[in-house]
This record gives C-alpha cells, structure tokens and sequence, in this order.
C-alpha cells in the first residue's frame, strides 16, 4: 500500500497506512497530550484528551485511536479543541484530591502537566467525590484509587501485554473502580508483580513501594543499562540519588522489552544497596576472616598461585569465570587463566545449563547461540515450546510469544510434563515423561516423514545425511512414542501437523530438555526438526536456546571455556595458537583445559590445587553440593570473587569484593547475541572494586603485566582478537546494541 | 440445627452438581458468561465465590472479569440473601417523605449497611426504585407484604414482628 499524505497544523508529510493521527504528530514534533493511550496496547480512545479537529469531520477525533486517511487535514491547537480538552481536565480533576505535593507522581504525571497547562487548581464542577478508597495490602504495589482517572491502561496492560488478568474494572457508575476480585490482595491473585501496571499508569494511582518518600522524580539521575537476571537482556533506567538506587524503569522506545519489565527487572535492585555486601578484601587467618588491604590480598594471592604453579604446574590451578560479569572480564578471566597462570582450566556455569545447546546446536548449524532474534517470534505462525517455562525464567520473551499468539494466531505447541503458564494458551499440550523428550521429537518427526510434510529442497540444497535420520525415525511410530513418553499418537500427529505446515514455526527450548545426560541430543533433535521442515533461516523460524544468566552467551562468546579462547576459537589449533601468543605476548598451553565437573572432581582428589572463582556460587549451582564441599576443603589456597559472602565463598582463604552491575561499565550479550552497554550509575561500595581491575593486578602481581584505564580500552583488545566481536565498540552499540 | 447441617451437605453437594452441569451445557460457546452467572443464581440465590472460582477454571475466563461482570449488573448478588428481605422504597414520593430515615433506622437496628444481610441471615435490607404505591409514601417491602404510611419507628416493630415469628 502507498503512503498516505496528512497535513498537521500545516507541517506537511507522508506516513504508513496504519499510522494514526498521534504517530504523524510525534513524527513532526506537534504534541498532543494523552491520558489513556501507551503505544504497548491497543487504541482504545476513552479520555479524549488528544481531541483533534480533522478538515470534513463532524467532531473532533481522537489522535491517538483514529488512523489517518490519505489527504487528511489536522489542527490540534485550535480555541475549540482547547477548550474541549480543558472540560475534560475539569471533570478529571472535580473528582481528584489534587495532593500533588506529597503525590509520588509528581513532575512525572499526565493530569498534573494538562492541569498546569490550563491554569486548573480547582474544578468548576462540583460533585460527589469519592472517598479515599482502603488501599489493599499487595507486596510491591501501593494502589491509590482515590487518584485514579479510569483510563483502563492498567487493566489492559495486564490482560494485553501480560496475559495475567490480575485485575479488572468492578462496580457500576459512579462505583467503578480497578480492582480485584472480591476486592482481595493481588497476592491471592494471577497477578505477576511486574509492575507493567504501574509502568502505565498515567497518575500517581499506582506507584512501586519499594519507592515511596525516597524522591521526586526529577531529583534522581537517570542512568540506562541493562538488566542482571536473564538472558533477555531488557534494557533499564537507573533512577538513582546519590549512592542509592531508589526506583527502576524501562524507557518505551529502547532495547528488546521497550517499556516492559518483569518483577526481577523492576522490583530485583534491593541487593546494590544492601548492607551485607562485601565491602573489603578479606583474608582468612586461623579459620577467622580477617579485613585486609588490597595490596595484602593481592600480594598473597600471587604469591599462593605462582608456589602452587611451580610445585605442581600451571594445571594444579583452575578458575570459574562467570555468567554474571560483563564480557571484558570474562575475556580478561579466561586471559589471565590462560596467560597469566598458563592453564586452560577455565569454565563456568553454561557447563552446566546451555553446554549441550553449544555443542548440539554448533554441529548442527555450525554456531551455538539463536537463529532467530527476539522480535522474530511475532512473524512466527507456530511455536513449539519445550523445556522452558518462558513466562517465568525469560518473561520478556513470554510475553512476546503470548502476544504472537493471542495476537497474531500463531499456534502454540507446549512440550512440558509441567502444567505452566504456557499451557493455558497452547494449542497443543504435550506432557511427556521426564527425559522422553528425544522419543517425542522423533515422534513428530516420524509423522512429518510418512505424511510427506517434509521440505525436499530444501533438504537437498541445504542439509546432509537426511537418510540416515530416516533409518532412526522409522523406530518411533507414534504408538511406540506413546508408550515410552505418554503422549497420545492423536496429540503427536496434531502437533507435527501444526509444526510442519504453518508456514513458519519456531523452536524456544531451554534448560528443561538441555539439562539431561541427553541434552545434546536433545538439541541436535530439535535443529534436525526445523532442517527437515525448512524452518531454519527465514523470518518467524528457527531453532532458539532461551539463555539463562543475563551474560552466559558473552561468558561463552569470550572463551571462559576450557576448550576454545574468545571467538570460539580452538585451543591447541596452531593458527590460533600463534595469533593468541603473538597478542598476549606469552607462550600458550596446547592443551584444552578441564570443565567445572572435571576441575571439582580433581580438586576432590588433590590434582587441582588452586582455585580462583569469579561470580560463581559452585556450593549452590553445582550438582552435590557435598562432594563440590569437599572438593572445595581439599584445596591448597581458594579464592573468591564476589559481592555477597556466598555459601563458596566461605571456604575460602582469599575474598575480593567485585562490583553490582549498577557500579561498573562494560557490555553485556543476551540471548539473542545483542551485545548491550551497561552503565556506570552509582559510585563503588566500600572498598570494592571492579572486577577487571582485580583481575588485572592479581596478573601484575603473579608476573604477567596487564593494564588498562577502562572497560573499553579491554573491549578494543576484544575486537582485535575476537572476529565475531570485531566491529562492536561502544560508540556504535550505544544506543541500541548489536 | 444439627440435622439441618446433614441436609445442608446434601444440597450443597447436589447444588455443585447443577452448577457442573450448567457449565457442561455452555461449555464452549462464546459469550456465555452472562447466563451462566444467571442460571447459577437461581439454584443459589447469590453468586458463591467457592463457584465462580468454579466457573473461571472450567471457561478459563479469569475471576477478575467474571467478578467484574457479577458487579456491573444489578441483577447479581455477592452475598447470600437472608431469610426475609426488606426492600425500602426510594422513589421520588418515598424520597420525599422521608425514606431516607427509614433506611437509616434498619441499618442502625439490624446492624447492618445498605444491600447487606444480617450476620443471623435472618434479614437483608435493600433499596428499591418506587414500588409502585406512591399514595402510601413512605413504603417498605417485606417479603410479598407491603407496608406504607411508615415512620421510623414504626419500621422497627414492624421488623420485630418478623423477628418473632422467627422464634
Ligand atoms: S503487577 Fe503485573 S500482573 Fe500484577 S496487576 Fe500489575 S500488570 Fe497485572
Ligand atoms: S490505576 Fe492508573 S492506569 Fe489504572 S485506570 Fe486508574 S489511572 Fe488508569
Ligand atoms: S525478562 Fe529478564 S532481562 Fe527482562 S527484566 Fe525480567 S529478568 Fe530482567
Ligand atoms: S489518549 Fe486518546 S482518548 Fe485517551
Ligand atoms: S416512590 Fe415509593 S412507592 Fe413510589
């Protein structure tokens, strides 16, 4: 379809079909205020406050639900639509306490600005007014309903965008109010506490608790970064006073979540501040903790390793980078394990969540990560959905497949023998046994075989060995899949009918099927599902391993891995081995190094001697916590990294206090590989210092000098070694991330 | 009482069985929400929250909306009615000769507010639009009986007549 002319207050331009009024005023600057209306929902032109007079029309419109029409002719700042627009702020305010001066909202509040805008301190209509409501006892939201105007944004950001209908308009009349059901806490109710409610919320009716009486808005600093918990890497707005975080939000307009958060992201920041944080080197003497300076730790850390190096050798020492810290010090970690101490024995958590992802995925497509971006599942007409509980560990991404399908009517196809969240929209769900996953992706695939729904061009053009699968799925008949998994032949074919002739479907998996002795398999099942229905490398398709920690694609990317350095690039080849010394300036080990199973399971049995853990927590994520206890006694020297005294860090000889996300610079990649700036937004805690800045005098200290002023002279070094990071400076990734 | 208890289970057991098969009946068509909550009614009297709970797990409407609807309608009721209701007029000739007193005479004396029931459930006490008897204003309904030319003190015995032929 051709564009479409309007003219507004006579600014000529051209827009989409599609685009309303309000769009084409914001594209040239002409404002026009809203009250009911977030570019997250649906139009839904209840307020009337963004009236507008259009050439031909009998009334005025509403800018924000009217679509312009080819020729249009709009005038926003006329006497009529002023004074319409002053009514309707009249009636607003005739029933609203107007107690700005001690209102949360205030500076920030889409009735106070029209109000000040029409000179308005009182209402000429005088009526009933309503009561100042009971407020509930809800965890993390204070409700206001004395303050709210009705505009339904609330109500609509939780069914529309949030799929949760926590809450509804109840009552009649004048009674009408948001509320719950039978007017309980939200805690008795769906209700997520994302907080998207108050995100939207034009007024000062619903505000986060943890904010109350710490600061108007304009006295904070405002600081965009990213979040710490998953691997969707949602972009968030620091509101931060001095040395104190004391809100959270998401600008509308940036990263993959534009405005919406879930509750980790918006309520999840009491930690920066928390007074348990490590605040200065520790130094364990006589079973005892110790303060101690950093010089004092840092001295007896090198002094430590270099003895246990050259007693035993440079592979009686270890490390466990971490998914936690940016991509600078996970490149700088596994740099100063590798040419520093001289051992390729650095690993970290993805071992034990996404390794089989790696793998299954990097032999299959050649590279483990997502084929597919974020925003691509909304051009999805299918999503399968197996071993992820996506609205709880990625939210952000479950919402944008909840959106695709009650949306755009995209089928859901959910393989989890738990009844999620998921379940309830799916088209089709399949609760298997635990571990028959393989079975029932064979299964499928076994239909899509004898019913011929697979894709022959582009299984010629594109894949190899297609007859030897067709060996192994012959096997696994629907009635035998049945057997070994519980689900129904009826279901299995359904689903592969759905999968394979929707014209484009997309695999999310996660940590529910990679997690098994059989992951890797489990893995390679799924990219040979898509390969042989041609659902690989186009819009809405793929194969897409959800990431847990915010950065474990980057800790991946940067070679915290005992078999390849940063880029993936192979240990022990002699290419990279030459690049590698000729960069580092030092010899290199050729041989890959051991993972975090294996360097416990030697440390158990007194080959590995010494360990340095940076932001990992081994004593809670590993397997057997009693055999990694002791692994982790039977060291000679341990030291840990971290913010908090973790159940780790207890065993050790040496703790340093790293920095919180919010304290430091650097890049995090999130799932999808878009590698985003984190911010500096609050000064250090105590004595605590970055993460890269320790790492860098430990190595000066043990003999191998490394220096750098900042995250980004470390990320230049990145691009000049790491060819898929090459181009990724922090200029150029600003704004939006790769 | 005890034995009224045994009968209580038995209906409550068959009322829940009606409720299933109202659900049945329905299940799958759009826009069904408004006479189920109706047909439930009848067999309750009122809206139970144990069924609407029932209600939102089988049509997967979620209790937010259902409660929603239950309250935009005058015609549902949250609460269980009492034994006897009274309906006191507050149509414009009742208004005018004072039915506001009279309500606030049966609020004070039963103890509870407007669209209540008393914790005995012996009385509900509602407001009414005009009951069409204008002549005799104020007017107050009990049951099927209608009563006019009241005052506030007259309300109150005529209630404890009611209270008696309780006892
Ligand atoms: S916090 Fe989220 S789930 Fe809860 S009411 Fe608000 S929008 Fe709905
Ligand atoms: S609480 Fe806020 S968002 Fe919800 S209806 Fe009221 S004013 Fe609108
Ligand atoms: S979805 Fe993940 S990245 Fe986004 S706010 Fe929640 S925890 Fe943070
Ligand atoms: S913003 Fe357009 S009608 Fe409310
Ligand atoms: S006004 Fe009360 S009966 Fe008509």
């Amino acid at each position: 379809m051709s564009q479409l002319n309007i003219t507004i207050n006579e600014n000529k331009l051209t827009v989409s079909p599609g685009s309303t009024i309000l769009d084409a005023a914001k594209a040239v600057g002409v404002h026009i205020p809203t009250l009911c209306h977030d570019p997250r929902l649906k139009p839904y032109g209840a307020c009337r406050v963004c009236l507008v007079e259009v050439e031909g029309a009998r009334a005025p419109m509403p800018a924000c639900a009217t679509k312009v029409t080819d020729g249009m002719v709009v005038s926003t700042d006329t006497e009529k639509i002023h004074r319409l627009r002053k009514t309707v702020v009249e009636l607003l305010i005739s029933d609203h306490p107007l107690e700005c001066v001690t209102c949360e909202q205030c500076g920030d509040c889409g009735l106070q600005d029209l109000a000040y805008r029409y000179g308005l301190n009182k209402s000429r209509y005088i009526g009933e007014r309503h009561p100042l409501r009971e407020q509930g006892d809800d965890p993390f939201i204070q409700r206001n309903l004395d303050k709210c105007i009705l505009c339904g944004r609330c109500v609509r950001i939780c069914d529309e965008v949030e799929s949760a209908f926590a809450i509804d308009f109840t009552y009649r009349g004048f009674q009408v109010q948001v509320g719950t059901d039978y007017g309980t806490s939200l805690k008795n109710t769906s209700c997520e506490f994302c907080g998207q409610c108050i995100s939207s919320c034009p007024v000062g009716a619903l505000i986060e608790k943890p904010r109350l009486n710490k600061g108007r808005t304009w006295e904070t600093k405002k600081t965009l970064t990213i979040c710490p918990y998953c691997g969707t890497g949602c972009t968030l707005e620091l509101q931060t006073i001095g040395d104190k975080i004391v809100n959270v939000a998401a600008p509308l307009d940036k990263g993959v979540n534009r405005g919406n958060l879930c509750v980790k992201g918006r309520f999840g920041y009491q930690f920066v501040n928390s007074n348990d944080r490590l605040k200065t080197p520790l130094i364990k003497k006589n079973g005892k903790f110790v303060e101690a300076t950093w010089s004092e730790a840092i001295s007896l850390i090198a002094k430590k390793f270099n003895g246990i190096k050259s007693a035993h050798g440079a592979d009686a020492l270890a490390g466990f980078s971490s998914a936690k810290c940016t991509n600078e010090e996970n490149y700088l970690f596994q740099k100063f394990m590798r040419a520093a101490v001289g051992t390729n024995n650095v690993d970290h958590c993805a071992r034990l969540c996404h390794a089989s992802t790696v793998a299954g995925l990097a032999r299959a497509f050649g590279s483990g990560a997502m084929t597919n971006s974020i925003d691509d599942f909304a051009k999805a007409k299918a999503i399968l959905v197996i071993g992820s509980n996506t609205t709880e560990a990625h939210p952000i991404i479950g919402i944008n497949i909840l959106q695709a399908v009650r949306n755009n009517g995209a089928k859901l196809i959910v393989i989890d023998p738990r009844k999620i969240k998921l379940t309830q929209f799916a088209d089709i769900w399949m609760a298997q046994r635990p571990g028959s996953d393989v079975a029932v992706i064979n299964g499928i695939m076994n239909i899509i075989l004898k019913e011929g729904w697979y894709d022959q061009k582009f299984i010629e053009e594109r894949t190899e060995d297609f007859d030897e699968l067709k060996k192994i799925l012959d096997a696994y008949t629907p009635e035998k899949v049945a057997e070994i998994s519980g689900v129904s032949p009826e279901d299995l074919r359904r689903a592969a009918d759905i999968y394979a002739n929707s014209g484009a479907s997309s695999i999310v998996f996660s940590m529910g099927i990679t997690q098994h002795s059989t992951g890797t398999d489990n893995v390679l099942s799924l990219a040979n599902l898509a390969m042989m229905t041609g659902n690989v490398g186009r819009e809405g398709t793929g194969v897409n391993p959800l990431r847990g920690q915010n950065n474990v694609q980057g800790a991946c990317d940067m070679g915290s891995l005992p078999n390849v350095c940063c880029g993936y690039q192979k240990v022990g080849d002699d290419g990279v081995q030459a690049k590698f010394q000729a960069a580092w300036g030092v010899e290199l080990p050729k041989t890959p190094g051991l993972t975090v199973v294996e360097i416990l399971n030697s440390a158990a049995k007194g080959g590995v001697k010494g360990l340095y853990v940076m932001g990992e927590n081994p004593m809670l994520s590993d397997p057997d916590s009693q055999h990694v206890e002791e692994a982790l006694e039977k060291l000679e020297f341990l030291v840990v990294q971290d913010i908090f005294m973790t159940e780790t860090a207890v065993f050790a000889d040496v703790i340093l206090p790293g920095l919180t996300f919010a304290e430091r610079d650097g890049t995090f990649t999130n799932t999808e590989r878009r590698v985003q700036r984190i911010r500096r937004a609050i000064n250090p805690m105590g004595n605590a210092r970055e993460d890269w800045r320790i790492i860098s005098d430990v190595a000066t200290a043990m003999g191998y000098p490394m220096h750098y002023e900042s995250a980004d002279e470390i990320l230049a070094e990145i691009n000049s070694v790491t060819p898929s990071y090459a181009c990724i400076t922090t200029a150029r990734i600003s704004d939006s991330g790769f | 009482m005890t034995e009224n208890n045994c009968s209580c289970e038995e209906n409550n057991s068959k009322n829940e069985q009606l409720t299933m098969d109202i659900l049945a009946k329905y299940s799958g068509k759009k826009g069904s929400l408004m006479p189920i909550l109706q047909e439930v009614q009848t067999i309750f009297g009122y809206l139970p929250q144990t069924i609407l709970k029932k209600i939102s797990a089988e049509t997967k409407m979620p209790m937010s909306r259902i409660y929603g609807v239950a309250t935009f309608y005058s015609q549902f009721r949250l609460q269980p009615v009492g034994k006897n209701i009274i309906r006191v007029c507050h149509g414009t000739a009742c208004h005018v000769a004072g039915s506001e007193n009279i309500t606030l005479a049966l609020e004070s004396k039963l103890d509870v507010e407007d669209g209540q029931t008393t914790a005995d459930n012996q009385f509900t006490l509602e407001s009414v639009a005009c009951l069409g008897c204008c002549s005799l204003a104020p007017v107050v309904m009990v049951n099927k009986h209608t009563y006019g030319s009241l005052t506030p003190d007259k309300t109150k015995k005529l209630i404890k007549k009611y209270e008696q032929k309780e006892n």
